[in-house]
């Protein structure tokens, strides 16, 4: 019910798409930071990891730029990106929204008309739903660069293998299947902590607990949506 | 003026309002008083319809509220305009933006006029110059008017106030009162006030309902408070015996 509200014509046009921009900037150009420092890291420890177990001179060195790429672009940048966003973006929107609730600005917004679930809610999804994928997206090349820079520098693989890895039965299906995931993940993410802020009730505390409940909702149906996307679109 | 019949309302097995029935005049102050918990902010809200009635009706100008679908009541809120307790400012816009937002959202006018009303709106409530402020930069006396300001952009019929003193000192307390009844006066609108503060009652006050456990236990101006038999409204304004001592005076006196 509430999403029908959200998703309910918008009073004035020109308002909500302000509202999204702005929303745009706030849940996704203000998590680059996180999602980059992140992506970084998994990048060039996925490499080191998978050079430090490939003992056996049987499996070729470009291996390891396959599997940080496969890492990379399967699960960490949709997957692990996303719940980490669902943390940081899920307990803002909630606490957000629930503050609004608990000191009457939600009321104030139905007592003057306004479609309080579609004017909070809706900009905050439609913003999530576009910038997430640019945001895999900057993750999986930020990933992958590290770790050809870490792989390089260390000695663990050359350029070129590393290269010829990446290269390596490379099918762009792959990255449709995990934007489309993330999609998903971004639409879970707003509506379930929008829910919870909404309706939460009483004071500072029930809106910590709605945040907390937010990204654990989030997580959890992240997890599953996870496994049965995969389950519909690799298998 | 709006007319409010039978209006009951219970979360649970706590039965907040029963059948309440009374009528709020147009270019009065209209109170609604009583003690904590008695239900008058619950009953606010019923007829604004930010709770839902069990049982009853809400008529503004014979216009039944509270039977209307969501369309039908829009054109009815965007008549309205309500101060509440905590002022319910938005804290990510500045004071101007707080009054031009019901204006940007439903209003017909051009930038300039939706400027010049907001300007004319913080002018009125004595917070010209202050537009740039941010909420969290304001006395709780500035939210309040600044709240008045928003609530009155769109020149409402009916403006709702809950609590308009609360944590205010009474000097700003009486400021709020009188700008409350200025308002009113100039705009010729039904005004209703939830209040537990007698001064601003005995201040601004044209009609008083007093709710007791629910229901409207007593109705009447002023000045029939103050001589009034009825216990329960007795021990509501004159709580202690000083008060009481008061009260005997003013018998005389009147």
């Amino acid at each position: 019910m509430l999403m029908r509200m959200a998703f309910s014509r918008p009073e004035r046009g020109k308002v909500y798409w302000r509202l999204t921009v702005a929303e745009v900037y706030k849940l996704g150009v203000q998590s680059l930071g996180i999602v980059a420092l992140l992506s970084l890291f998994m990048g060039a420890v996925v490499t080191l990891q998978t050079a430090a177990n490939i003992d056996s001179g049987w499996i070729p060195k470009w291996t390891i730029g396959f599997t940080t790429r496969q890492t990379m672009i399967l699960e960490f940048s949709s997957t692990i990106v996303c719940l980490i966003l669902s943390g940081k973006v899920g307990s803002n929107v909630a606490s957000e929204i629930g503050t609004m609730r608990i000191t009457e600005q939600i009321d104030a917004l139905d007592i003057m008309g306004v479609n309080s679930a579609g004017y909070l809610i809706l900009p905050k999804i439609i913003a999530a739903v576009f910038i997430f994928p640019f945001l895999v997206m900057i993750s999986m090349s930020l990933g992958i660069t590290a770790g050809a820079a870490v792989g390089t520098s260390t000695g663990a693989i050359s350029l070129t293998d590393f290269e010829i890895g990446l290269q390596y039965y490379f099918d762009t299906f792959d990255v449709t299947y995990t934007l489309i995931k993330t999609l998903f993940f971004a639409f879970i993410i707003t509506s379930v902590s929008s829910y919870h802020g909404y309706y939460t009730r009483g004071g500072a505390l029930e809106v910590g607990q709605s945040s907390t409940r937010a990204v654990v909702y989030s997580i959890i149906l992240i997890m599953i949506c996870n496994y049965m996307l995969t389950q519909i679109m690799l298998l | 003026m709006i007319e409010v019949r039978s209006i009951s309302k219970s979360f649970g097995s706590n039965s907040v309002l029963r059948e309440v029935s009374t009528v709020f005049e147009a270019g009065e102050v209209n109170f609604i008083i009583g003690r904590s918990g008695s239900g008058k902010s619950v009953l606010i809200k019923c007829i604004v319809g930010l709770i839902g009635v069990d049982q009853g009706e809400a008529f503004f100008d014979g216009r039944n509220f509270t039977s209307m679908d969501r369309a039908d009541r829009k054109a009815i809120l965007q008549e309205m305009g309500m101060l509440f307790q905590g002022a319910a400012l938005f804290d990510s816009l500045t004071v101007k933006e707080n009054v031009l937002f019901p204006l940007k959202m439903f209003g017909t006018m051009t930038k300039g006029e939706m400027t010049k009303r907001a300007e004319f709106c913080l002018d009125r409530v004595n917070l010209a110059g202050k537009g740039g402020l941010y909420p969290s930069e304001l006395s709780g006396g500035m939210k309040k008017r600044t709240g008045i300001a928003r609530a009155i952009a769109m020149n409402p019929r009916y403006l709702f106030v809950d609590e308009p003193n609360s944590g205010l000192d009474p000097e700003t307390s009486i400021v709020i009162d009188n700008l409350i009844r200025e308002i009113t006066l100039e705009n010729k609108m039904t005004t209703v006030v939830v209040s537990h503060d007698m001064n601003s009652v005995i201040e601004i006050g044209d009609r008083i309902n007093f709710i007791h456990n629910g229901q409207l236990w007593w109705k009447g101006d002023k000045k029939q408070v103050l001589a009034t038999d009825n216990r329960e409204l007795n021990d509501f304004v004159f709580p202690s015996e000083f008060m009481k001592e008061i009260r005997e005076n003013l018998r005389r006196a009147l």
